[in-house]
């Protein structure tokens, strides 16, 4: 207010304060598109919002709200089904992650720096399976252990999971690559160090948080993945996602809201980290 | 500074890449030990691909390079007795400018703690000590060049190649880092070798400079050498402004020649070796003086109506249409303070210079 008035008392007659017009790009300050904004974050998130809201319902059947009660995490916490395939989700995670981090690591790193004949058609095929539906993945992965006669179980999942995710460590990895100083390599070489010890000391700690991110997007995608999962998993194999599937299609009681509450919030603390640090390495890189 | 030792000598280096493109074409010439020489050029003219070779990061399609008395051929990069200061400065972005400056040393397997002295010693001489902690995203351009230049001194090259170190700075911190990059060359002794697109920077920091287009070494001279006596239209435009006429020889007496021209008549030029036919005749800005009262017969004089002023503050650029076709530009001093032009637009004057500056260029 102060403000306002020190800049209106020089010509205090001739016009009203008045409020600055948004500037054609000024978006935010526009009523009808903050409205669609709105809808459209409702239509989005209240499915899962109320999710989360019933996972403490204190009623068997969920479906009107009867008080507030944490007893279905308790439940879903000391079901031993749900707690093994949850183990067995994180299990097959971690090693998929492991394997594909390292894979999908050299494969950005290659792409981005090697030329080669037929180079645009091989990243093509690499980024294949990102794009291709998942159950045609699915059915093609379960053929192909089929012929082979490998028995379906934990390996063929695993093998399955680093199979689609490791392409997405590769698409991050190249792009962290895109903003790499070429000579930062040369002047390490030129100061005295062998090839290797270019890679370990200048390229690698360039990539870790390309490499960071493509890791944490590779353990989001195992650990929630259905499709793929499901037609990739044998008896005594069943992964936490098709567990809580198996749960639904008896009854929706909210011990099934808390079991992906708990998955929703675990992926959601995965994908915040990702993001946050990949942030944070586009500003340090851009300062540089 | 010079002993008159070669450090590097580059013979008849060539550079191709693919069928078409020659970077390098036949690079012929050697540089002394503790010279400050600059390779200038245009963009595109192969200075970078040569510095790149000295550095051992690209290798020669033909011919040899021999620094200190070893060839080069098949030496690695990190086996070289030169380190380099890039363009972009490369400073790791992930390490500490104490960390940049001794990295060299730590891979090398140099004992701790004569690392840490030398890094100190090298951050002391581009005075940078109180930045040791620093890391690079906390400096600024400036500053990052000392870090390259005290990573690759600590080093002690035998040469020091420097590719376009100047570039990325603004003008005023560019002048006083040419400064300063002399003053540093000077104390450490070492042999510099600098790219460069800016001719100022090479004329006003380098010994010898060497003269590069398309690929060729047009000239290698000292600075003054290289804008009084440039050896080809290339050079004399490159370096400075020149206004350049186009004529004939007509005729050789003693270590005088003669040239002719539409608009300039004859005139008798001091000239020793030998020139026919076509030529160009040129004659720089500064030395052209303009009076409205005709000049003595011992000048080179013609009529001129000026088109065009230029104000620069310590100097006026003054443009002048006369018969010869070619539109003559004059650097006119402001040498006394006040804001009227000493000339304006239309006025006919006498543009004259001294024969002896004039020069006749054969190629």
């Amino acid at each position: 207010m102060a403000a306002d008035m020190a800049i209106a008392a020089p010509t205090p007659a001739r016009r009203a304060v008045r409020k600055p017009r948004p500037t054609p790009l000024e978006y935010g300050r526009k009523r009808w598109l903050q409205a669609v904004v709105a809808a459209n974050f409702i239509f989005l998130y209240f499915p899962i919002v109320s999710l989360i809201a019933f996972s403490f319902n204190d009623s068997k059947r969920n479906v009107t709200w009867q008080g507030f009660t944490l007893k279905y995490y308790d439940q879903a916490f000391h079901n031993s089904g749900l707690q093994e395939a949850f183990l067995r989700s994180i299990g097959i995670a971690v090693t998929s992650t492991v394997v594909s981090t390292v894979l999908g690591a050299m494969l950005g790193l290659a792409i981005y720096r090697y030329r080669f004949p037929l180079k645009g058609p091989f990243e093509g095929l690499i980024y294949l399976p990102i794009v291709i539906p998942e159950i045609c993945m699915a059915m093609a992965m379960r053929s192909y252990f089929g012929q082979f006669g490998i028995p379906l179980g934990f390996m063929t999942i695993t093998i399955s999971h680093i199979a689609f995710s490791f392409p997405f460590v590769a698409v991050v990895v190249r792009s962290r690559m895109a903003g790499f100083d070429e000579s930062l390599e040369e002047a390490s070489r030129d100061l005295g160090a062998s090839p290797r010890q270019t890679f370990f000391n200048v390229t690698l700690p360039y990539m870790v948080p390309g490499i960071v991110a493509g890791a944490l997007l590779a353990f989001t995608l195992s650990l929630d993945d259905y499709v793929i999962t499901a037609f990739t998993s044998g008896p005594g194999s069943t992964t936490f996602p098709v567990k809580i599937y198996s749960m639904v299609r008896q009854s929706v009681t909210p011990e099934v809201n808390a079991a992906s509450t708990v998955l929703i919030v675990l992926t959601l603390s995965v994908t915040v980290i990702a993001m946050w640090i990949q942030s944070r390495s586009g500003n340090k890189s851009m300062a540089s | 500074m010079k002993n008159g030792k070669t450090i590097i000598s580059i013979r008849n280096v060539c550079k191709r890449f693919g069928a078409s493109v020659t970077a390098v074409d036949n690079a012929n010439f050697e540089i002394e030990e503790g010279e400050f020489f600059a390779l200038l050029g245009p963009s595109g003219c192969g200075k970078t691909t040569l510095l790149r070779m000295l550095a051992g990061f690209e290798n020669p399609s033909d011919g040899e390079i021999v620094i200190d008395g070893q060839v080069m051929e098949g030496v690695d990069p990190d086996k070289r007795p030169v380190n380099m200061v890039f363009q972009s400065y490369a400073v790791f972005p992930h390490m500490s400018v104490q960390r940049n400056v001794e990295y060299g040393l730590r891979v090398t397997g140099v004992p701790t703690d004569e690392t840490k002295r030398r890094a100190k010693e090298a951050l002391e001489l581009v005075k940078m000590e109180r930045f040791a902690e620093r890391m690079p995203s906390q400096l600024s351009g400036g500053q990052r060049q000392r870090v390259a230049l005290a990573r690759a001194l600590v080093k002690r090259p035998k040469v020091l190649l420097l590719d376009e170190p100047l570039s990325a700075l603004d003008a005023k911190l560019r002048e006083a880092m040419q400064l300063e990059l002399v003053r540093l060359q000077q104390s450490v002794g070492i042999t510099f070798v600098i790219v460069t697109h800016d001719q100022d920077e090479a004329l006003s920091m380098a010994n010898r400079i060497a003269v590069m287009e398309s690929g060729r070494v047009r000239q290698i001279a000292p600075p003054a050498e290289l804008y009084e006596f440039p050896n080809c239209r290339f050079v004399a435009d490159f370096i400075g402004k020149m206004n350049l006429f186009e004529g004939k020889v007509a005729g050789v007496s003693g270590n005088q020649i003669v040239v002719e021209s539409k608009g300039l008549g004859r005139i008798a030029v001091p000239y020793s070796g030998s020139a026919q036919g076509d030529v160009g005749i040129a004659v720089r800005p500064e030395k052209i003086r303009l009076d409205r009262a005709q000049p003595g017969t011992d000048r080179v004089g013609l009529r001129g109506r000026v088109v065009e002023l230029a104000y620069y503050g310590d100097e006026s650029n003054v443009f002048l249409e006369n018969e010869t076709g070619v539109t003559v530009g004059v650097n006119v001093a402001n040498d006394a303070r006040k804001t009227e032009a000493a000339f304006s637009i239309g006025d006919e004057l006498w543009i004259s210079w001294n024969p002896a500056d004039t020069l006749v260029l054969t190629e």
